[in-house]
């Protein structure tokens, strides 16, 4: 199992070019992405088309979370109300820290020195299994995928799939391997069949949900008329940990509650056709508070703020919060298909990962962080995708100037900076533009004439595998001029 | 109809051929095509770049050097998405994309064009994602005279260009490259076309290297020809 340092982003990862490079030199990670990420993408396509009021049900998610993020004080209030008296106890946890601590104690309180975890993008984003580990007490993921980057000691690669860099020849020999020295083995005639290996997860996951006190969950949606709390799942292992413990223990981002229990209707439907391309996902568990003699009968809400309210106070920045981690904008990202997920450094990988993290992180405090909007050809496919209409490359762009403003006035400017300067120079006049094409003109001849295919300097990254373009004789504007026309 | 033909610098100082082949196609429908001398940039590079001052300091020039027009006409794509998106300006709601003019505004889709050679085309992101042109450059590439028009596998896939990312992250750029380019080749076509001389000339470029012998040509360029 891992015990790297994690808050939102793994410490000390490094830049996403430099993590790209080399993700791009592992053929079975490619291979194993492209054929995953390409089959989603048809799946999705096709289940989308089914529904004829798909964009106005995109519409209405988008519509819901913008109101959320506007009044989110009253909507937490209000959930903390409701959720109080159906039974719960809520928390608040400023930080990955705060939340940390707010889980251990309470794991304490009940003497436990074990818990079943449902798979949450919240508790891996505070590192909560380290945290857990740290003091004694011994995790288990419960979702399949989880388990296998669990026992792998890897790094989960996708918000939905986070194994989606292992085939399944791979997984046998980590089950394998591995098992065994956390709770029921795998057995020894173990072949890569999906069911069999299916079946060695079960035989050792149930173990655990018998015996487990305590539940660790995270939320995809919480009502703050009712106080019910959702999750969505495919394995059914959720609705184990949901029923079976005692005590449930949930971390929720802030921004995952929603006005009214009503709304789940539009989500609902928007989350299972973008993630899994399912018209409904197998499992959604809904609970408000306690029901005596019926689950859990101790259940706390911890509501986690890590660089939510930061991200909140910017208004083109905000909407990164509307997220439902429904990971279909990775899926459709070209840039996520070659790289795959890790080499984002961050819990939240893909084009939602390269606006996220930043934000909670804060933009300028790393030069990983500040990598990360760069990480996009802006192409636009993931905006297309998102069922709640988050506009990733305007906010990629608009990052990336927060990231240039960050360093303007530093004493070296970066040569793209000047680059940048000059040419705003150059095309602040035409007569200036029209100076620098001839000069560029004759340049870019001498370079082309000597065989120029291979540059020096910052150009050998263009030169690397492209040729150089050779410019024409004369610029448009001069041959127009030439030509006589006005 | 006051047309303006607004180039973008990179087509003003690299790819004067496709200026000259939109004049020609305009001119052959009938329209006088002008170009205002005061036009430099629209600071769209800039602006994807994280240089937003900079970018916003070039809106003014583009609105004063395009005011007066009732159409201001540009081979780029990825420029005329960024104008109507980012320029706030009066001439803003003017620009359209070449095949958008034709289609939308003209509505003409043979413009009476003769390219007797197998062709692919490239629809870029910026075209298709931002401007929403759809399926109006094939609509033109389809009334062309003795074309053979194959379709590019995973056509709607991204170059790898992006600007300033086929520097930045060149490995991850080239990485996508090579999958564009072999999709190319699936074609056999011997010419690749696409709305914009910017992606255009990142696979050209890599197509260039490994001497693949498939030539890259505007959209207006092969409208542009004839018998
Ligand atoms: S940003 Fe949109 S597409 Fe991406 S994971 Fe979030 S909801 Fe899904």
């Amino acid at each position: 199992m891992s015990d790297e340092k994690v808050n939102v982003v793994w410490l000390g990862s490094p830049t996403f070019p430099n993590a790209a490079h080399d993700a791009l030199r592992d053929g079975q990670l490619r291979r194993n992405l492209k054929h995953a990420t390409t089959t989603i993408r048809d799946k999705r396509l096709r289940a989308v088309a089914e529904l004829d009021d798909w964009e106005t049900l995109r519409l209405a998610g988008s519509q819901i979370k913008d109101r959320v993020m506007r009044h989110l004080d009253e909507y937490l209030l209000r959930l903390e109300a409701s959720v109080t008296a159906a039974g719960g106890v809520v928390h608040w946890a400023e930080d990955a820290d705060a939340a940390n601590r707010i889980v251990i104690e309470l794991v304490r309180a009940k003497g436990a020195d074990e818990v079943v975890k449902i798979k949450s993008m919240a508790t891996q984003e505070i590192g909560l299994n380290e945290a857990l580990a740290a003091d004694g007490v011994t995790a288990t993921e419960t979702d399949l995928a989880e388990l296998i980057v669990q026992l792998a000691g890897d790094r989960p690669s996708h918000i939905l799939v986070p194994a989606i860099h292992r085939n399944r020849t791979e997984i046998r020999d980590i089950f394998r391997r591995e098992m065994g020295k956390y709770g029921v083995a795998a057995p020894d005639d173990l072949t890569d069949e999906p069911r069999v290996l299916a079946e060695a997860a079960r035989l050792h996951l149930r173990e655990k949900f018998l015996r487990a006190k305590v539940a660790v969950s995270g939320a995809n949606f919480a009502c703050a008329d009712t106080g019910t709390v959702a999750v969505v799942e495919s394995e059914g292992n959720g609705r184990m940990c949901l029923t079976l413990p005692e005590t449930l223990i949930t971390v929720m981002g802030i921004e995952k509650v929603l006005p009214a229990f009503a709304d789940l209707e539009v989500f609902l439907q928007l989350l299972p056709r973008s993630s899994t391309a399912e018209r409904m996902n197998p499992y959604t568990s809904l609970w408000t508070g306690v029901t005596p003699g019926d689950g859990p009968q101790e259940f706390h809400l911890i509501l986690l703020d890590n660089g939510r309210s930061a991200t909140l106070a910017d208004r083109q920045g905000r909407s990164a919060l509307h997220c439902i981690r429904c990971s279909a904008c990775l899926n459709v990202c070209p840039v996520y298909e070659r790289t795959g997920g890790r080499s984002y450094g961050s819990v939240y990988p893909g084009p939602i990962g390269a606006v996220l993290t930043p934000q909670l992180v804060g933009v300028g405090t790393s030069k990983h962080a500040d990598s990360l909007p760069f990480a996009s050809t802006l192409c636009g496919a993931c905006y297309d995708a998102c069922p709640v209409r988050i506009d990733i490359p305007e906010m990629l762009v608009h990052l990336r100037a927060k990231v240039v403003d960050a360093h303007r006035g530093e004493k070296l400017p970066a040569p793209e900076a000047l680059a940048m300067k000059a040419a705003r120079v150059v095309f602040g006049s035409p007569r200036r533009l029209a100076v620098a094409e001839r000069l560029g003109a004759l340049g870019g001849r001498i370079a082309g004439i000597r065989g120029g295919r291979w540059l020096p300097g910052p150009a050998k990254k263009w030169t690397a595998a492209r040729d150089v373009p050779v410019p024409p004789r004369e610029s448009f504007r001069t041959w127009w001029r030439k030509a006589g026309r006005r | 109809m006051r047309v303006a033909l607004f180039i973008a610098c990179y087509n003003d100082a690299l790819f004067p051929d496709t200026g000259k082949a939109v004049t020609t196609v305009l001119e052959r429908l009938g329209h006088t095509v002008e170009f205002p001398m005061a036009q430099t940039c629209c600071g769209q590079m800039h602006y994807n770049t994280g240089y937003r001052r900079e970018a916003e300091s070039l809106v003014g020039a583009f609105n004063d050097a395009f005011r007066g027009y009732d159409a201001i006409v540009t081979p780029s794509g990825s420029c005329g998405g960024h104008v109507r998106h980012h320029h706030e300006t009066e001439t803003a709601p003017n620009v359209y994309e070449f095949s958008e003019f034709l289609v939308d505004v003209l509505g003409v889709s043979d413009v009476g064009a003769y390219y007797p050679h197998r062709v692919t085309y490239h629809p870029t992101c910026h075209s298709l994602r931002m401007l929403r042109v759809g399926d109006k450059p094939l609509r033109l590439l389809r009334a062309v005279e003795g074309i053979d028009l194959v379709e590019l596998p995973e056509a709607e896939s991204c170059c790898g260009f992006g600007g300033t990312f086929a520097m930045k992250n060149s490995e991850t750029s080239v990485a996508m490259l090579r999958d564009k380019m072999d999709n190319v080749h699936i074609t056999k076509a011997g010419t690749l076309c696409a709305s914009d001389n910017s992606c255009l000339m990142h696979i050209g470029a890599g197509l260039g290297r490994i001497k693949s012998g498939v030539r890259t040509l505007h959209l207006a360029e092969i409208l542009a020809a004839t018998k």
